[in-house]
């Protein structure tokens, strides 16, 4: 018995090419620290799923390799996955089955799972994503949130050490994604690690710990959700009627990434003080109807990190 | 058990326990799967289709009943002329006219939505990250599959015997070679009749099973198993492939009325089980390839 922490999740050089000759993973080194909430961002179709999938052993990666909670995926994930909790790319379960029976379906397949407390496990289950009222309601009748919530309850039906959710949050209303929300920080307070993936940073930037954000295959960022804020260089902004002379003071000044607007200048902050650019600025003659110093909001980081969306600043 | 092998949770690796436990694990599977496919409307609907024609069939000789010994003197024919005489032989008339078309069709309907229905729902990704196992799953698949061929003929033949002992008389049967047996013979016969039609059509369900695992539409297996099951029929009719047809999946199927016979032609029942075997290990073998290496992308 080591004490080392060993990762929840690890890989290296992790890569899926599909048939088609699309390299849809691209040689990613994933670390999951145990114990971590951890969001895997990346915008659809940037290979989140794929990799998912891989970690499940439902697809063989073409390079690299992976270990979940210590095992390594040849020795056979099948010896670990009764310890991992996974919804992939949205619920799937039989139409014409109520919740319930479809649990005990999901159960009756587990060979570790004990049957003479399976009544009992999915019970605590369906109680626990607030579905015990709607149990024996056919799956077909379900909403899609009672749908995404069934789809955590199988994960939940025995103890796990690591949860793996595929946007569980897709398609759901605010109400229904606060919903899940609530329940993921429930199953990580329990001391499982959750690996949960968005292309909505908003989504799970309340409940993360660690972030890893996927751009077109690859892996751009790993570490934890302040490292990922602590990226943003500080800007300064300052409103002004005479735009073309603040840049010019500002460039005077030796900050660089200047741009400016009708009203607005922004630079980076660089090594300078915010006080200090405002006394130049005044003494130059420049009109300083207001001045701030502003960081990058996670979603700019995460948008220039994955090089998506349209500039909505026009 | 040693500790080494329990998880931080006391979860068991599935390799590490007993096999007493893992058969117990694999028949609660089992019994899952049977469930899923015998309690689905669909599948009930088709079972009931296979109970009433036997009915009808009844219905229509007690109507219009055929003089003894008339009709054809092979296939669904040679049986007409004699459920008049003895209502045993409506069980053997309904096997031979549903094993046409109606039995196949319904094993190409279970054994065609086997895997690729479970991948077209998106079912199969949850059971394989249960994990299921993917060996597991199938053997049990199939197992469902033979169960079903088993249950679908078993039906057919009671169905058949119960009509025929309510609508005609039941008593010591004439077999085609002309002998006639004790009842209780008969209906031994009939029964050994009833494992040998099964065993064809798990035959049959071997390569459903098997096309059920290239695929996530269901619908086209269960279209592709029933133009195998008619072509092989009608092959099996041209003289001039005859070189083919001891190689054709249906070849063997109608052979059963060697066990009609005194003394029994063995020779003919074991090369159909030989048939139906070879069919098994070669179909089976397939799905078994391709579900260990499959990517599970539905």
């Amino acid at each position: 018995m080591t004490h080392q922490v060993t990762p929840a999740i690890a890989s290296a050089g992790l890569s899926m090419r599909f048939r088609s000759g699309q390299l849809a993973v691209d040689g990613i080194d994933l670390e999951v620290p145990p114990g971590s909430v951890y969001g895997f961002l990346g915008p659809n179709g940037s290979g989140k799923t794929t990799t998912i999938r891989m970690l499940l052993g439902l697809i063989h990666p073409t390079a690299g390799h992976f270990r979940v909670l210590g095992t390594d995926a040849l020795e056979g994930l099948d010896l670990v996955l009764p310890r991992v909790g996974a919804l992939v790319e949205g619920p799937a379960f039989y139409p014409f089955l109520s919740g319930r029976e479809n649990l005990a379906r999901c159960d009756a397949a587990d060979p570790t799972a004990d049957p003479r407390t399976a009544r009992a496990r999915i019970g605590k289950a369906l109680d626990q994503v607030g579905l015990l009222a709607a149990a024996d309601k056919r799956y077909r009748a379900y909403s899609l949130g009672m749908k995404q919530r069934l789809g955590i309850a199988a994960g939940l039906l025995v103890p796990r050490d690591l949860m793996i959710l595929d946007e569980p949050t897709n398609g759901l209303d605010p109400q229904g994604t606060r919903e899940i929300r609530s329940l993921v920080k429930q199953i990580a307070a329990d001391g499982t690690t959750v690996f949960v993936s968005s292309h909505l940073l908003a989504e799970v930037e309340q409940i993360c710990s660690h972030v890893g954000v996927m751009s077109t295959g690859r892996l751009v960022f790993q570490g934890t959700l302040a490292a990922l804020r602590g990226r943003g260089e500080p800007r300064i902004l300052i409103r002004t009627s005479e735009t073309g002379r603040a840049e010019k003071e500002l460039s005077r000044l030796g900050l660089s990434g200047i741009s400016s607007d009708e009203e607005t200048v922004t630079a980076a902050l660089g090594v300078e003080r915010p006080e200090v650019i405002n006394a130049e600025l005044v003494k130059a003659g420049v009109p300083v109807a207001g001045l701030e110093s502003v960081r990058p909001s996670l979603e700019d980081l995460f948008v220039e990190l994955t090089g998506e969306g349209f500039n909505v600043n026009g | 058990m040693s500790t080494a092998s329990a998880g931080l949770t006391g979860h068991v690796r599935p390799a590490a326990l007993p096999a007493r436990v893992q058969v117990r694990a694999w028949l609660r599977l089992f019994r899952s799967e049977l469930r899923i496919v015998f309690l689905r409307p669909r599948n009930l609907a088709m079972l009931g289709v296979l109970a009433v024609i036997p009915v009808l069939l009844g219905i229509v000789l007690r109507i219009n009943t055929p003089t003894p010994g008339s009709g054809p003197p092979s296939g669904a024919g040679q049986f007409i002329g004699q459920v008049a005489d003895n209502g045993v032989f409506l069980s053997l008339l309904s096997i031979v006219v549903l094993l046409t078309l109606v039995l196949p069709l319904a094993v190409a309907v279970v054994s065609g939505d086997s895997v690729a229905g479970e991948a077209g729902l998106g079912t199969l990704r949850t059971l394989l990250t249960v994990p299921a196992g993917r060996m597991r799953l199938l053997l049990a698949k199939y197992a469902v599959i033979v169960k079903f061929c088993f249950a679908a003929t078993v039906l057919v033949a009671a169905i058949g015997l119960l009509m025929g002992a309510i609508l005609f008389p039941v008593g010591p049967v004439t077999l085609l070679s002309g002998d006639t047996v004790s009842l209780a013979d008969g209906l031994a016969r009939l029964a050994m009749i009833v494992v040998y039609v099964s065993c064809g059509l798990a035959a049959f369900g071997a390569i459903g099973l098997a096309l059920s695992t290239l695929t996530q539409h269901a619908i086209g297996v269960m279209a592709a198993l029933l133009v195998i099951a008619v072509a092989s029929q009608i092959l099996d009719t041209i003289q001039q492939v005859s070189a083919i047809h001891p190689y054709l999946p249906t070849h063997y199927w109608l052979m059963f009325d060697a066990l009609l016979r005194t003394p029994i032609t063995w020779s003919v029942i074991g090369q159909g089980l030989l048939s139906f075997g070879i069919y098994i290990v070669i179909f089976a073998g397939l799905a078994v390839a391709r579900i260990r290496t499959a990517n599970v992308t539905a």
